[in-house]
């Protein structure tokens, strides 16, 4: 329709006292996108969210909902709502007057209450218990009512605050695609916040990764994964290995190296400007290596060894392989394929490995603390 | 062996709570009834019936202040209710750390002090030659001494002081106990001030606004101190009544029946208030 | 503590009044009495007339301080001698009871901790008559029965004791509970299986963990005692504890002497109040 996102941040920032919780965050939502926010616990996620709620004052910045500032708007009068952490159902009301709560202060009649509340709940597949108790619902229901008493007030932005976080993990996978199956039903523009790479990476249309209160790299799932922007979004999304390095020289973007254990490997300068003598920090993820019986098949690739098996980690399709380098002694991760031909593979044997240079993603040491 | 043993130790453990509970609290309630039924016919002769309950209600004065009792302590439970429920609240929620350990402690020692030294400080402000008429005259306010003691309002000042630790205690323990996520919700769902405190603050703080309200009338009602120092010799207050009845015209009969009465009135209204906020006395009475 | 919702600057202005003038309400009449116990004057009330320490240690008529005036210290002893009693006895039987209703499970448990709690919504005066009552009529009885004489159960210093132990009792028995409760019982049994006998794990293991709990409830307990006016007001004798004598004085007309005992026991009250709140917090 419009060009004007649902919801922009322009260098906005808190500080409590000196220390500085968000800084200078800028970055625009558009209308029906799941946008999430991806950090460790204490880098600013819900003093950000709660900025944008009306509940806390920026020290700096502005903020706006569908192209209008709404610094002076109380949260009480926001066009956004909020999903909040542990839900914050009203015990002392029954479902349906949870969920008509909003519309209720609004000054919409009895009636008319009645009948979006039962449509709404109808919508996230709770029909018919409005009469109930809050305490009644399961875990997973509740989040839905909980969704469902902002939906039913039409917000141009839901936030949502580590809504899976008290949530036992079964459940959690559930909710991970009930949620995005939501979002894509009422077409709103979700903010999500949380702290665990899988939610983020399924449910997202665009994830920015956090960390000490600034914006490392905004972009989608595949992007983080595939080229992370800095040291941080290479340790933080996915698994990886991680090995100090010197650098030996380079080739536009090919880096040569030698690891602290003396290995010589090549790589790609994923951040900037490197040059020889750098200090650097490198990343190989354990599902990009490729293990072989036979070293010829790895032979090939731009990086290759032969590995002493240290320990098998079965755990089904996330089993992992902890190798020992034949030459140098670095230890390494290999995610274990489960095709069945390494299944009788155990301690003490020797494997060929290989990785490509591409996937030896490299950054200056000593940025990220 | 051993079960003897615990046998044994079990009843060295019930002995002294039967003894006390037995002697000192039942016992003296029966005696009482019973001596509150026994009408006096000759000189230590006496009959049973409800002659002394009759008397109660045959004559005016003592079901007036019977009465006058019960909608004064009604009156300052509601009052102390309404002053302190926002000192709970600025307490519970929009103070935190050190500053709420002090107010708190602030609410608290004022209670530990004597009932007679509080009394005696609202003697010493109220009274004609006191400090608030003086101060108001040396302000000009009013051109002679006034005299503020002895009337109702003096006798609910000194009530409503005296109780407000029992409301404000129960008050902050339950509203800390609302998570403040319930009140964001509220305004983020587009609620004013308003309808948070009616239908958010206030239904959770319930169980804490009953049992306030339950002791401060106890307290109220059972007052003997706060209405004869600040209210006069005319304050007609019920337990005054019991008073004179036992100690100077020395009619036990009367005095037990009255005593009944009284008694029955406090423990009506916490049956009462216990059925509508369908809470048990062990939890009510732990706070 | 909550922080995000925005008020008008005017309304938060009235609200710290408000908050300040509540607080103010609570200070000023104990203030007021302390402040008079200073003045040099023989009545308790304005004009200030000076500064002077005449109502402590004064020994010149009218000028008697509190520490050379006879009654006033004979009551204090009193009031002393009764709230030890009272402690003790309410420590004692509120630690049995703790015992019993944190420990052992048997018929008609619910009824007798209900009947436990009733002396707190009982009225002070109620618990007063109803004992003289009782006592008097026990006192008649066996005077009658012997033609010896029940003093004891007449009016009296015993009597206030065992009004005042009626109630507080129920006092200690919540406080040491609540510390019983939170014991692990798995430290009596290690003292078991280390050999100890019964009692003696009790009083090795048990007792020292209840031991704050038992002295919170020791000093509430002669914080109530020495208060304490209703039930003590049915039951007194010729020896009147410092709350009887500080009303009959009252009755005739207070002399800045009332200040300064009121002065001395503010004091000692916050004092024995902050050392319980200490106590029970020590606990955890
Ligand atoms: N009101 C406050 N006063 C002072 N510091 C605060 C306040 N609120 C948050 N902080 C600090 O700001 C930092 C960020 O807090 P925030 O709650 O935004 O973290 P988060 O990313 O949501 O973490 P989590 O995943 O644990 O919820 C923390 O270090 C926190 O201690
Ligand atoms: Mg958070």
């Amino acid at each position: 329709m419009s060009d004007i996102p649902d919801l922009e941040c322009r260098s906005i920032s808190k500080s409590f006292d000196t220390f500085k919780a968000v800084r200078d965050v800028s970055f625009s939502v558009p209308q029906g996108t799941f946008f999430s926010i991806l950090g460790p616990s204490g880098c600013g996620k819900t003093t950000l969210l709660r900025m944008i709620a009306g509940f806390q004052k920026p020290s700096g910045g502005d903020l706006l909902i569908k192209g209008k500032s709404v610094l002076d708007v109380p949260p009480n009068k926001r066009p956004v709502s909020m999903v909040f952490q542990h839900l914050a159902l009203f015990p002392m009301m029954n479902i349906g007057a949870n969920v008509g709560f909003g519309l209720r202060q609004r000054g919409v009649n009895k009636t008319d209450v009645t009948k979006q509340v039962e449509r709404v709940l109808e919508r996230v597949g709770l029909g018919g218990v409005a009469d109930r108790p809050v305490s009644s619902l399961s875990g997973g229901q509740k989040q839905r009512v909980a969704i469902a008493r902002c939906m039913v007030l039409e917000p141009d932005v839901l936030l949502l605050d580590e809504p899976l976080g008290a949530l036992d993990l079964k459940l959690r996978e559930h909710m991970k695609v009930e949620l995005k199956q939501l979002q894509s039903e009422f077409n709103t523009t979700f903010v999500y916040i949380t702290h665990d790479q899988s939610e983020a990476l399924v449910m997202s249309d665009q994830i920015a990764v956090m960390n000490h209160g600034v914006f490392e790299q905004v972009g989608t799932a595949k992007e983080l994964y595939y080229e992370p922007n800095t040291a941080f979004v290479a340790g933080f999304v996915g698994e990886a290995n991680r090995f100090g390095a010197t650098v030996d020289g380079k080739t536009g973007d090919a880096v040569h190296m030698v690891t602290s254990y003396g290995q010589t490997l090549l790589g790609l300068n994923a951040g900037h400007g490197l040059s020889k003598g750098d200090k650097i920090d490198v990343f190989v993820r354990p599902e990009a290596v490729r293990l072989s019986r036979k070293s010829s098949d790895v032979a090939g690739m731009e990086n290759s060894g032969q590995g002493l098996v240290e320990n098998v980690l079965f755990n089904g399709a996330n089993s992992q392989l902890i190798l020992r380098d034949q030459m140098t002694g670095a230890e390494m991760n290999v995610a274990l394929p489960q095709t069945g031909e390494f299944r009788d593979l155990k301690r003490g044997d020797v494997i060929s490995f290989g990785w490509a240079s591409q996937q030896t993603r490299c950054y200056r040491a000593g940025i990220e603390k | 062996m051993s079960s003897d043993r615990s046998k044994l130790a079990f009843w060295l453990l019930m002995a002294p709570l039967l003894i006390w509970l037995v002697t000192l609290i039942i016992l003296p309630h029966v005696g009482m009834f019973l001596v509150s039924l026994r009408e006096k016919v000759g000189v230590r002769e006496y009959e049973t019936s409800f002659a002394n309950y009759a008397v109660f209600f045959n004559e005016p004065l003592y079901w007036n202040t019977f009465a006058r009792t019960a909608y004064m302590s009604i009156a300052s439970t509601v009052l102390t209710l309404l002053i302190g429920f926002p000192i709970a609240y600025y307490i519970a929620k929009l103070t935190r750390g050190r500053t709420k350990t002090t107010l708190f402690l602030m609410c608290l020692i004022p209670f530990w002090v004597s009932e007679l030294v509080r009394t005696f400080g609202w003697m010493i402000l109220l009274r004609e030659t006191g400090v608030i008429s003086n101060v108001l005259q040396y302000l000009g306010l009013i051109g002679g001494p006034v005299e503020m003691l002895y009337n109702d309002a003096a006798i609910m000042t000194g009530l409503v002081y005296t109780s407000m630790l029992f409301m404000v205690v129960p008050l902050i323990t339950t509203l800390d106990s609302l998570d403040d996520s319930l009140i964001e919700a509220g305004y983020d769902l587009g609620a004013s001030g308003f309808s948070i405190l009616r239908e958010i603050v206030i239904p959770h703080a319930m169980p804490g606004i009953v049992s306030g309200c339950i002791v401060v009338f106890m307290l109220s009602l059972g007052n003997y101190l706060t209405p004869i120092l600040l209210g006069g010799k005319d304050s007609l207050w019920f337990t005054g009544l019991i008073y004179s009845q036992f100690i100077t015209r020395f009619n036990w009969e009367l005095g037990s029946a009255f005593g009944f009465l009284l008694l029955g009135l406090s423990s009506l209204i916490v049956f009462v208030g216990l059925k509508l906020s369908r809470q048990s006395l062990g939890k009510t009475m732990a706070q | 503590m909550i922080t995000g919702i925005p008020q008008s600057t005017g309304f938060k202005w009235a609200y710290k009044a408000y908050v300040t003038l509540f607080f103010i309400y609570l200070a000023l009449p104990l203030a007021t009495v302390c402040v008079f116990a200073f003045n040099d004057s023989v009545f308790p009330s304005l004009p200030w007339e000076g500064f002077t320490w005449a109502w402590f240690f004064g020994n010149d008529a009218p000028y008697i301080g509190v520490f050379h005036e006879r009654p006033i210290l004979r009551s204090i002893v009193t009031s002393g001698i009764v709230a030890f009693w009272v402690s003790l006895l309410a420590v004692f039987v509120g630690t049995c009871n703790a015992f019993l209703f944190v420990r052992h499970e048997f018929r008609g448990k619910g009824f007798l901790y209900i009947l436990m709690l009733l002396p707190l919504i009982i009225p002070g005066i109620i618990l007063g008559i109803s004992i003289l009552v009782f006592s008097s009529s026990a006192a008649n009885f066996l005077e009658d029965a012997t033609g010896l004489w029940f003093d004891g159960l007449r009016p009296g210093l015993i009597l206030v004791v065992l009004g005042q132990f009626s109630f507080i009792t129920t006092f200690a028995t919540l406080v040491i509970s609540a510390r019983l409760q939170k014991f692990d019982p798995s430290l009596e049994e290690a003292a078991l299986n280390l050999g100890a006998t019964h009692w003696g794990a009790v009083r090795a293991v048990t007792l020292p963990f209840l031991f704050p709990a038992m002295a919170a409830a020791g000093v509430v307990a002669v914080l109530m005692s020495f208060e304490n006016f209703n039930t003590t007001l049915m039951l007194v004798g010729s020896d009147a504890p410092l709350t009887i004598t500080m009303f009959d004085r009252l009755k005739l007309g207070s002399t800045p002497v009332l200040n300064a005992v009121s002065l001395l026991l503010i004091v000692v009250s916050a004092l024995l109040g902050l050392a319980s709140l200490l106590l029970q917090k020590r606990e955890d």
